[in-house]
């Protein structure tokens, strides 16, 4: 018990006095996740809507594989991710393993098939004839597709929540494409995994807390959003 | 209003769907500020040639012309369905304000903002919904949510206004309220619409013309007046509220009136045909007249049977009443006839129908 209480007295004597090395890490994993999360809102978009308005061969097979995707484990794409960027291996030559580049990609790969699931899903979730509707507006099929897009912004930004608090709560990818390295690509997982491993618990605490306050409050502002669009 | 020239048209409009022609409609015409109904049972195809004619689905054959200009030929479809508007029977809003659903297809178009706001304001009070502008149309009542999307509808001025069963989700207050807004706006503007319902007295009311619609085919198409009355075929009849469809034969022929027998009665009728010739007599309920069984009454009705009532069946603000007369004959009547007349289930009663109330279709030349 002390030890949970000491940990919390910690953390927050490291965020009150804005813990240079905790701020850099804080930071980085913003960086990171957010970056992965933006280039998966636009892949997951895209792909998800495409998916939900077209019909072709196989379009079961794609969404049982994207809904698949939805539960990727993360050290899964790790280890593709690893042996991808590997010195011998096919994108060896880009020679971006262990940084925070191999960590955004590794993350992005993991949100896409989150957002573009939830964006199928939305998508499908609107009426048929609403396409029809707004055809008959007299709309492009690209003015169609950015109406259906605010039509569905609310599970939209739902996946926006679900792929964010999916990569800014992994460990196994960042810390195998990552590396762990200090002041460089270790993030807030990666780091409370290495204090607690070391037995620093007050200040694995304190990481996590941070983690904690950082999901919490930017899922807060994203369901701000969310219930102010709501009907009234 | 020129009601000559044919603001749309179709020629030869197929579509095949697994391999089954679901719509298959040789030729149609609109003329400007024309009014033409579509009616059918469910699966008739109404709504498929709706979107059809509006180029919102595609169709395996045919052409649609524009003002004589065919559709995706020498008239891009966008430029088409921007002279259009459509209205379904769900109201399908946009999950924002009233007012920016009513402005929607005006930004479509990139009109200038401060006109938007003038148009859309202008369709607000045109049916009636001004006071609910900045309301979210999530937050409307089906009635409500309706006018929003007609008033949607009229924003974009449409040359030519598609409305798919655009009441039948109402209740009958809404809907009634409805149906007399629309009419006004439609006469007003002059706008040339098309509408899809199974309510054949909604096509009455609305249309200038009403084409009857089963199995992807037009079976019949005229003026309301002439559907109901002369009926192409026996389906159809049945469709327009014909409640009494006898099959019988011409035995004797005098100038135009035609002595037809029918369940071994002799029923009067006018029409064209020949003795020997098979036919069926059609006999709307409103056309007969019911009286009490006595002493012959004063009537220049030709056809005068004696019955027995089977059944008084409520039917709207009539009663509809099956009589057995040798055939079955229907016949509408109001509360208080049946008060007057005292008519119950198993009394004798008088049936009378004039010769010329009776619509025969000679079945050779079906």
């Amino acid at each position: 018990m002390d030890i949970i209480l000491e940990g919390i007295k910690q953390a927050f004597h490291l965020l009150i006095t804005f813990d240079p090395e905790v701020m850099g890490i804080t930071l980085l994993s913003l960086q990171i996740s957010g970056t992965a999360t933006f280039i998966s809102l636009f892949i997951g978009i895209s792909g998800g809507t495409a998916v939900a308005l077209s019909n072709f061969p196989g379009r079961k097979l794609v969404v049982s594989l994207i809904n698949t995707g939805m539960g990727l484990p993360p050290v899964v794409v790790g280890l593709f991710v690893t042996i991808f960027l590997w010195r011998n291996g096919p994108l060896g030559f880009l020679e971006i393993l262990y940084t925070p580049t191999a960590m955004i990609i590794a993350q992005a790969i993991i949100a896409t098939p989150i957002v573009m699931g939830i964006t199928l899903a939305a998508m499908q979730q609107l009426p048929k004839k609403l396409r029809l509707q707004i055809l008959a507006l007299g709309a492009t099929r690209v003015q169609m597709v950015w109406i259906l897009i605010r039509e569905a912004k609310l599970p939209l930004l739902a996946a926006v929540m679900a792929g964010f608090g999916g990569v800014i709560s992994e460990v196994g990818a960042s810390i195998m494409v990552g590396g762990n390295i200090k002041g460089y690509s270790r993030v807030l997982t990666t780091a409370t995994v290495m204090e607690t491993s070391r037995g620093n618990f007050d200040i694995a605490i304190a990481l996590g807390i941070i983690l904690l306050l950082f999901a919490y409050f930017i899922n807060l502002v994203l369901t701000q959003i969310q219930q102010r669009e709501r009907p009234r | 209003m020129n009601k000559t020239v044919p603001v749309l048209k179709s020629k030869n409009l197929q579509v095949i769907r697994g391999g089954a022609l679901i719509l298959d409609v040789p030729f149609l015409s609109v003329t400007e500020g024309e009014i033409l109904s579509l009616i059918g049972p469910n699966g008739a195809g109404k709504t498929t040639l709706l979107q059809v004619l509006s180029q919102l689905i595609p169709f395996s054959r045919g052409d649609v012309y524009f003002k004589g200009q065919i559709i995706g030929s020498n008239h891009s479809v966008i430029q088409y369905r921007r002279k259009l508007a459509m209205v379904f029977q769900e109201p399908l809003l946009f999950d924002t304000t009233v007012v920016e659903n009513v402005a929607s297809g005006l930004r479509i178009r990139g009109i200038k903002r401060s006109e938007i706001r003038d148009i859309a304001a202008a369709q607000l009070a045109r049916f009636g919904i001004s006071h609910l502008a900045d309301r979210s149309a999530k937050t409307l009542s089906g009635g409500e949510a309706q006018r929003t999307s007609l008033a949607r509808a009229f924003a974009t001025r449409p040359e030519i206004l598609f409305l798919d069963e655009p009441f039948a989700s109402l209740d009958p207050p809404a809907r009634e309220s409805i149906i007399d807004d629309l009419e006004r706006v439609i006469r007003e503007t002059g706008t040339t619409t098309v509408m899809a319902t199974h309510d054949r007295l909604e096509a009455i009311r609305l249309s200038d013309r009403i084409a009857v619609m089963n199995g992807g085919k037009i079976v019949q198409a005229g003026a309301p007046e002439e559907v109901m009355n002369h009926p192409a075929d026996e389906w159809v009849a049945s469709f327009v509220g014909t409640e009494t469809i006898l099959p019988g034969k011409v035995a004797e022929k005098n100038g135009s009136a035609l002595f037809i027998s029918a369940f071994g009665r002799s029923v009067e009728a006018a029409g064209e045909a020949v003795p020997g010739e098979d036919v069926v007599l059609c006999i709307r309920p409103e056309n007969v007249t019911l009286s009490e069984c006595g002493p012959a009454s004063a009537t220049s009705a030709r056809n005068v049977f004696r019955g027995t009532v089977e059944k008084i069946i409520p039917s709207g603000a009539f009663y509809k009443v099956r009589i057995d007369c040798g055939f079955p004959l229907a016949a509408y009547v109001t509360r208080n006839a049946i008060d007057d007349l005292s008519l119950r289930e198993g009394m004798p009663v008088t049936a009378s129908f004039k010769a010329t109330a009776i619509h025969v279709i000679r079945r050779k030349l079906k």
